[in-house]
């Protein structure tokens, strides 16, 4: 395994754990604005296009899909699920600080682990390297 | 269901990303353009991407029919499992005592947090 990681791609890994977060936060928020949405009343799904906090909680998912794909293009699914879970911890700092929400110990036990987590990972390699195949190699050219 | 689900499309568009390929260095090569159309013409990241989206639906069922405070954390916990065990078997990636760990930890600190 490799550790490759320069400090561009780990402010992609930032991307991928504030992102998502982020983006659900704005989403939920907006949604509370634009009211309870059902069969019935399907026409609001598109007033909710117009809603600042929707539109900027959509931009970010697209943001967080996007950094997502980048990130395992270079590193490994499991080098990169920690920095995804890590989402959990910012909203419930989100929760905490913005919307001022209680934090109980368990939750407070869970951030620490996750954070634990993502600091076993983040110290190791970032991608596993596979021996070429001969096929490869010839692919490569490096076989002639 | 619903974790199987987000394994699978997880797995298959990580197997994909790997496919295709360092997408900073395409993006250098032949621009955004060029690296998005990478990206949309892997038929194995297509499957990849309907399985998750697949997957945000039968979630939405389940938390229609299931308490949240069991199925979120359930199904998240599943799913980081389930994503170590099938990176190991179908992506062949290393997953050292060290990420095991981290799985770990993470499906502890899930169940903790919905508490």
């Amino acid at each position: 395994m490799k550790h490759t990681l320069t400090p561009s791609r780990y402010l992609v890994l930032l991307a991928v754990m504030l992102t998502a977060s982020i983006g659900d936060t704005m989403l939920s928020h907006g949604m509370t604005q634009v009211g309870q949405v059902d069969l019935h009343h399907l026409g609001l799904l598109f007033s909710a296009l117009r809603n600042v906090w929707v539109i900027g909680g959509i931009l970010l998912l697209i943001g967080f899909f996007a950094s997502y794909l980048s990130a395992l293009s270079w590193a490994d699914l499991t080098f990169v699920m920690p920095a995804t879970a890590f989402g959990y911890v910012v909203v419930a700092f989100l929760s905490r600080f913005w919307l001022h929400e209680h934090l109980s110990l368990y939750r407070w036990a869970g951030i620490t682990m996750i954070v634990c987590a993502v600091g076993f990972v983040a110290n190791g390699p970032s991608r596993t390297e596979h021996e070429a195949t001969e096929l490869e190699l010839m692919d490569a050219g490096v076989g002639r | 269901m619903v974790a199987a689900l987000a394994v699978t499309g997880e797995v298959l568009t990580a197997g994909a990303m790997r496919r295709i390929g360092d997408l900073d260095v395409i993006r250098e090569r032949s621009g955004l353009g060029g690296a998005i159309k990478a990206v949309l013409r892997s038929p194995m990241f297509i499957v990849g991407a309907l399985a998750m989206a697949v997957n945000f639906f039968a979630l939405l069922f389940t938390l229609s029919v299931v308490d949240v405070s069991l199925a979120a954390p359930a199904t998240a916990s599943l799913t980081y499992i389930g994503n170590a065990v099938a990176a190991k078997i179908f992506l062949r990636e290393n997953v050292d005592k060290r990420r095991w760990l981290a799985a770990t930890f993470v499906v502890v600190g899930v169940i903790l947090l919905a508490h």
